[in-house]
């Protein structure tokens, strides 16, 4: 039978606040275990929780972002459960009333087309403490560092049909998200880690199969793998005959397998209720308006605006628009160059491969973007061509100054003057007689790739320099 | 409403506190005759009645995003029943 | 010197006529010597208590003295204190020694009082007789067969034995007033939001308040001087400006209108207690206030939405203590649900245990509508009920307890009936209102506590209606013998 996936994401997404969404505690990642612990943190006896006013506009930055409806009176709730990890015994997230409410957003993949996901809420909570689960004499140790962290749960609908478009929502979130500037989406350091509800059903069918819920995924390739896995695991029991039993698995990266948790085993009764130490928390639309008013231009804006304005393929619009510093970055390269389309070819190949081999981010990158474009400009006016233009670009990368300088102090400049070129051009005709007899004697088709091969001597002995379309022009008549 | 010794021992399980065998009756007992006091509630009309999670209706206020709090570490650690390596000990997790 | 009142103490203190340390030993003597009898403290450190008194004088002698400086005053055993062991009356807490201050202790100690000792309490504050507490029951000082009430019992037996000028205590349904009214002295539960709760240890976060207990009105309105006010620390702190309680304690209480809940004077109230209130009322009355019928059509379910919401609440505050962190740990757990369940079993009581098994209940899927969300929904009946009548009445008055004192032992095994002790008392922390109780008369030589409740915020005015009482009366000047001061 043909089996249609049914995936859900719910993403836990790390606010970049500086505290604690409930205490005044750091959230530097990395500390020494339980140096960022509070009382409020460790849920020592009478310590309470106050709300951090920037988790706050965070979210409602996200809702914004997604175009959804703000919940102007949101409520905390107790979430009640026992673990190590989480030292008062529940978790203070949102229930019934969260902050953000139904969205929805654009993903584009990787052929090209775009697709719309629903988002059915996002609601703030906090992040859970450590268990390491390394041998302390048979006993696991517990970091509380990052409990109290401030997270974003973002829900999706079960729109999602496959690993491919998975990964696609997770990357044009994590887009957002950092256009926004509220995470700093660093998915190595569990910023955005991903539950994964998936469930199948007969191709056709409109009703939904018994999902199974894969816990913490971390990175953008495990989501995909644990999704092909889980849809083979899945469809495996099905064409047998069995029946998928609804259960919290957890993606085992080494093995690359799906195995179920067996702390989860016992079913939880969560007993929600109204967090009585938080009161609700009251919007306004003029804070919304204020925060809708500071929001930037969104990835798919922008990449609808590359496409138009510059003439870029979806691809490259795609591409250049994945974050907020690349886009930048590109937008002054154009500013400075005025050719949207080798500029994007330039910040491509060559500014994102060089990133790449050196393995640094644009943050680092020694090539101011108007100098970029600077050097762009030369090619487009005659001054180099684009083989010396590599060449420059090297030396930029080496810190030797802006294009110009470095074509004045290295003398790269094309050779255009028509006197210089010709006494080459003499000088190459006199030393290759033969060649020059086969031109004479051959046709029209023949002659054109004969050319070439003058050209490219004309270019070596000008080391070059020389303006290949004078060159060109000269040949075409010096050899007749 | 009533309430059998099986609920009891559920209950206790979610709020993690074990009950002796020779207790389990006597809890049940009191916890039934608490029960029947409570649910004379049932029979209050409160039909659209917004619930009042607080008596002055008040309304949260927002902290500033400021690191304020130090690092107190060793005193915490002081207290704590089992620690080494600046962790908090507990028989092996299981995930 | 114990005889005088903190008022009394504060200017003995300025005027120089004794000093703090002096203040301060005389107290601790007195614990050391009679205490054995109530068994009101669980932890007393003379030697912190010394060095803060000494350092109250140096204080005092710069002439930078607050009006509590050089004060010594007794903790009830709820909020945290630095370095001094805060057990809240639990087995659970035992070794609990807590590296910070509540907000109230904190402005407590920048006030330059003294802190004597902590007080015996119920078990997490869940109880009406303080014999829920690991330490031991406190006895009554004024018939020390009896139970001082709860859960401020410690509190109120030590300010009422004379082992300490005034105390903190908190309350959640009655916990402040039902033991004032019992020992025969002044306490008053704030306005929920008006005293922090921040290193309170929580019952139930949306009932509990702290609040003063003394031996008058006027010492109240000094203690909540120096405890009130907005915390930022605590998100459900009020930030509504904090009066001078004391300034407005002389007012005239001519045109004073107070309503008289019939509910309060109905079946179940001993008819020698109703006795003497409607005696203290008199005294109002000839004070220039009238009095005025009032009803509140909700208070039947006063108690059963007291007792859902309360173990709700209470059952997951009380969810941190699990032995990882701080507190008891059961020995040697083999497993993660053993160290649990087992610390559980060992570390709380049975009163304790049946709150939170109660509380858990209530909150379990398929039951939250019936039981939490109707609790919340009735408490908004039960609060409209008292802000209707405060619009034709400036307070209410009724009793604090159906009767005096009962026996030590008498309701074992009993919790509903020791609930319906706090009848007339949980109405106010379900609303949120100022309430407090002050001495109006014996019945069997055994204290009766008048009940006053005002609007929120109102506590101000309670205090000077109960302070122009008690210059008409002498109810609240009486001791009890304690073998040492004929009374």
């Amino acid at each position: 039978m043909n089996w249609e996936s049914v995936i859900g994401l719910e993403v836990h997404l790390q606010l970049a606040t500086r505290s604690k969404i409930f205490s005044g505690s750091a959230t530097t990642f990395g500390a020494e275990p339980n140096t960022q612990a509070s009382a409020v943190d460790l849920a020592m006896p009478g310590m309470l929780p106050v709300l951090n006013a920037e988790a706050v506009h965070y979210a409602v930055k996200f809702g914004l972002g997604i175009g959804a409806e703000i919940g102007k009176r949101s409520i905390f709730d107790r979430k009640n459960y026992f673990y190590p990890d989480s030292p008062k015994g529940y978790q203070i997230s949102q229930f019934e009333a969260p902050i953000v409410g139904e969205g929805r957003f654009e993903i584009s993949l990787p052929d090209g087309s775009t697709r719309s996901i629903g988002i059915t809420r996002a609601h703030l909570e906090e992040d859970a403490g450590k268990s390491l689960h390394e041998d302390y004499h048979g006993q696991s140790g517990i970091d509380l560092n990052r409990a109290g962290t401030p997270l974003l749960e973002i829900v999706s609908e079960p729109d999602i049909r496959n690993a491919t478009e998975a990964v696609a929502y997770l990357k044009a979130l994590h887009s957002l998200v950092t256009y926004l500037e509220i995470s700093d989406g660093n998915m190595a350091e569990g910023s955005m880690r991903c539950d994964i509800n998936i469930s199948l059903r007969a191709q056709g069918s409109t009703t939904l199969g018994t999902r199974a819920e894969i816990k913490n995924v971390n990175s953008f390739r495990f989501v995909e793998k644990a999704i092909q896995h889980e849809i083979e695991r899945q469809a495996d029991i099905l064409e047998d005959g069995g029946t998928i039993v609804q259960e919290t698995r957890l993606y085992d990266a080494e093995r690359d397998e799906t195995r179920p948790m067996r702390s989860k085993e016992v079913a939880n009764d969560y007993r929600y209720f109204p967090e009585p130490d938080l009161l609700p928390v009251v919007i306004d639309d003029a804070y919304i308006a204020d925060i809708q008013r500071t929001l930037p231009e969104l990835p798919t804006t922008k990449r609808h605006r590359f496409a138009e304005v510059y003439g870029l393929s979806n691809y490259d619009a795609n591409v250049l628009a994945d974050t907020r510093p690349l886009a930048d970055y590109f937008e002054v390269v154009v500013g400075a160059c005025n050719d949207a389309k080798i500029a994007a070819n330039w910040v491509q190949v060559e500014l994102l491969g060089q990133l790449n081999r050196e393995q640094t981010s644009l943050a680092q990158c020694p090539v101011p973007a108007a100098d970029l474009g600077g050097l762009i400009a030369r090619i487009l006016d005659g001054s180099i061509s684009g083989k010396i233009a590599k060449q420059v670009f090297e030396a930029m990368w080496q810190g030797e100054g802006s294009a110009d300088a470095i074509i004045e102090a290295r003398g790269l400049k094309q050779v255009s003057d028509s006197g210089a070129l010709e006494g080459i051009i003499t000088e190459v005709i006199a030393g290759h007689p033969e060649q020059v007899q086969q031109f004479l004697e051959a046709d029209e088709g023949r002659r054109k790739k004969l050319t070439g091969f003058f050209v490219g001597q004309v270019m070596k002995a000008s080391k070059g320099q020389a303006n290949p379309q004078m060159v060109n022009e000269l040949l075409a008549k010096k050899l007749v | 409403m009533t309430i059998t010794q099986d609920d009891i021992e559920k209950i206790a399980e979610l709020a993690r506190i074990r009950i002796s065998g020779e207790e389990i009756g006597e809890v049940t007992q009191r916890i039934t005759e608490i029960l029947q006091m409570v649910d004379t509630l049932q029979a209050a009309d409160t039909s659209n009645i917004e619930p009042m999670a607080n008596p002055l209706d008040a309304t949260q206020q927002l902290r500033a995003d400021e690191v304020t709090e130090l690092n107190r570490r060793d005193d915490f650690l002081a207290i704590a029943p089992a620690v080494e390596d600046g962790l908090f000990l507990v028989p092996r997790v299981i995930e | 010197m114990h005889k005088h009142t903190v008022s009394q103490l504060s200017r003995g203190l300025r005027e120089g006529k004794y000093s703090s340390v002096e203040v301060t030993r005389h107290y601790l003597q007195r614990i050391a010597r009679l205490d054995e009898r109530y068994n009101a403290f669980i932890s007393v450190d003379e030697q912190a208590a010394l060095a803060a008194a000494e350092a109250a004088d140096a204080r005092l002698a710069s002439g930078d003295g607050a009006p509590l400086t050089g004060i010594p005053l007794a903790h009830k055993d709820i909020f945290c204190t630095q370095g001094l062991k805060t057990s809240c009356g639990s087995r659970m807490l035992d070794n609990f020694v807590p590296p910070y201050d509540a907000t109230v202790i904190e402005r407590f100690r920048s006030a330059g009082s003294v802190i004597l000792g902590k007080t015996n309490m119920d078990e997490f504050a869940m109880g009406s007789s303080n014999e829920s507490s690991y330490y031991g029951a406190t006895h009554n000082p004024w018939n020390t067969g009896c139970v001082p009430g709860g859960s401020s019992g410690g509190s109120a037996a030590a300010v009422a034995a004379l082992l300490a000028p005034a105390a903190t205590g908190t309350d959640t349904g009655g916990s402040i007033r039902q033991p004032a009214a019992f020992c025969g002295i002044t306490g008053l539960k704030p306005t929920y939001g008006r005293v922090s709760r921040l290193g309170m240890i929580a019952f139930a976060s949306s009932l509990d308040q702290g609040g003063p207990m003394a031996r008058s009105a006027e010492d109240c309105a000094l203690l909540l001087n120096t405890m009130a006010g907005h915390d930022p620390r605590d998100s459900t702190s009020s930030d509504v400006p904090v009066e001078d309680y004391t300034a407005g304690l002389e007012k005239s209480l001519e045109g004073l209108r107070i309503g008289l809940p019939d509910a309060y004077f109905g079946e179940g109230l001993d008819s020698a207690t109703g006795e003497c209130i409607r005696l203290a009322l008199k005294e109002l009355e000839a004070l220039g206030a009238t009095l005025t019928a009032v009803s509140l059509p909700h208070s039947a379910l006063t108690i059963p939405t007291y007792y859902i919401v309360a173990p709700a609440e209470a059952s997951t505050n009380l969810s941190r203590y699990d032995g990882v962190r701080y507190g008891h740990r059961c020995a040697d757990p083999a497993d993660l649900h053993d160290l649990y369940t087992r610390t559980r079993e060992e570390g709380f009581g049975d009163e304790v245990k049946r709150r939170i098994l109660i509380g858990t209940y209530a909150l379990s899927a398929g039951y939250y509508d019936a039981y939490y969300k109707k609790a919340q929904q009735a408490r908004r009946l039960i609060r409209q009920d008292f802000l209707d009548c405060f619009q034709s009445v400036d307070i209410i008055a009724g009793p604090t307890t159906p009767g005096p004192a009962f026996a030590l032992g008498a309701k074992d095994n009993d919790p509903v009936s020791m609930y319906l002790e706090d009848v007339y008392t949980l109405a106010v922390n379900l609303a949120g209102l100022p309430g407090m109780s002050l001495p109006a008369g014996f019945v069997q030589d055994k204290p009766v506590g008048l009940q006053l409740i005002g609007p929120h915020f109102g506590e101000g005015r309670l205090l000077n209606i109960a302070h122009r009482l008690q210059q008409a009366t002498d109810w609240h000047t009486r001791t009890p013998a304690d073998g040492e001061n004929a009374a």
